[in-house]
């Protein structure tokens, strides 16, 4: 008796996981693990447990979860905590924006996708060249770092600094490698290259003198006016053309 | 303000953030231009994370064992080498610098 082919089809995709279910999950085990600093930090900063752990299941944006006790332990009040976690945030509706046009999340969907929307799941989303693996690379990313990233963070509250530095293992070095290779498939063409390293020379310049944060959200705006304004490439660049 | 109260503030700002981007009218997406600029914020945003990643040390820049990752993620990316090879030489390549120092 054979099986309908949809069912064959989900059973092959199961025992083999398309690339973007790959890269996601690879990225989910990278990011996730680093969760341990963060809980480690937040018990250091003053936090208690819960606390560290609120902050993983609903605020969910290691950026702005890492502002927040950097003002904390820094002696600020809690709305400077606030209002740098916002800002840190404000990148993520960015990346909503981008996302709906890809994935167009509906209902409860919609809610979910909503709260998986960072970084790396927006990253992994992104790479993708079709609609399917777009999704995949979304949910599988978003939700593999969910479920690590709080997993990790109450392993990392618990442990507290009895762990000891997570730097020493180099969870901060996998982390730059995985920003690069994800941002390296989109350097093709010569131009993505010039605006790569303008990009990352404002944010270096930047780092220093602006908020934590507002040096991401420069880059974004510098690309934003980028993508406006400078010409296409000529079309021997674009995908189709001669290669 | 107490702490939690501020925890839980921040937790709903930043998932009212997330939501509404993915709440935008689609008319506000059919610009011609909009893939354009999509495709320009996807490269800055990752180039910035990138140089955030591997220089911030709070609000100044640092030269550490990041750099090592960095530059050992960039030759196993030219070098055509699986995503996860990559992030794991990078993390390797910091841990054995930060090691030697």
């Amino acid at each position: 008796m054979t099986e309908p082919p949809a069912r064959t089809g989900r059973l092959a995709a199961l025992r083999r996981p398309s690339p973007a279910t790959r890269m996601g999950l690879s990225i989910a085990a990278a990011t996730g693990l680093y969760g341990v600093s963060f809980g480690a930090l937040a018990v250091a900063a003053g936090l208690t447990v819960g606390q560290a752990m609120a902050l993983s299941l609903l605020m969910f944006t290691g950026g702005s979860q890492f502002a927040f006790i950097g003002v904390v332990a820094g002696g600020g009040s809690g709305a400077a905590a606030l209002g740098a976690a916002t800002l840190l945030g404000l990148r993520n509706g960015v990346y909503g924006i981008q996302l709906k046009s890809l994935l167009g999340l509906r209902g409860w969907r919609r809610w979910v996708g909503a709260q998986l929307t960072i970084d790396e799941s927006t990253a992994t989303a992104l790479a993708q060249t079709t609609a399917d693996e777009q999704r995949r690379g979304f949910w599988a990313a978003g939700g593999g770092i969910f479920v690590l990233w709080n997993l990790f963070t109450a392993v990392g509250a618990l442990l507290g600094d009895a762990l000891g530095d997570p730097r020493r293992w180099g969870l901060d070095g996998a982390a730059v490698a995985a920003f690069l290779g994800l941002l390296w498939p989109r350097l093709r063409q010569r131009e993505a290259v010039a605006l790569a390293l303008v990009s990352g020379l404002a944010t270096a310049l930047a780092l220093p003198w602006l908020p934590p944060g507002l040096p991401i959200l420069l880059a974004a705006l510098l690309g934003a006016l980028w993508g406006w304004w400078v010409p296409a490439p000529p079309p021997a660049d674009q995908p189709g053309g001669p290669t | 303000m107490t702490l939690w109260s501020a925890l839980l503030l921040a937790c709903a700002s930043t998932y009212a953030i997330k939501w509404l981007g993915h709440a935008v009218p689609a008319r506000w997406l059919r610009n011609p231009r909009m893939p354009r600029v999509a495709g320009a914020l996807t490269v800055a945003l990752l180039a910035s994370l990138t140089v955030m990643n591997t220089f911030a040390s709070g609000t100044a820049l640092a030269l550490d064992a990041r750099l090592a990752a960095l530059a050992t993620a960039a030759l196993a990316l030219a070098l055509r080498l699986p995503f996860l090879l990559v992030v794991l030489l990078g993390a390797a390549a910091a841990a054995l610098v930060r090691g030697l120092s």
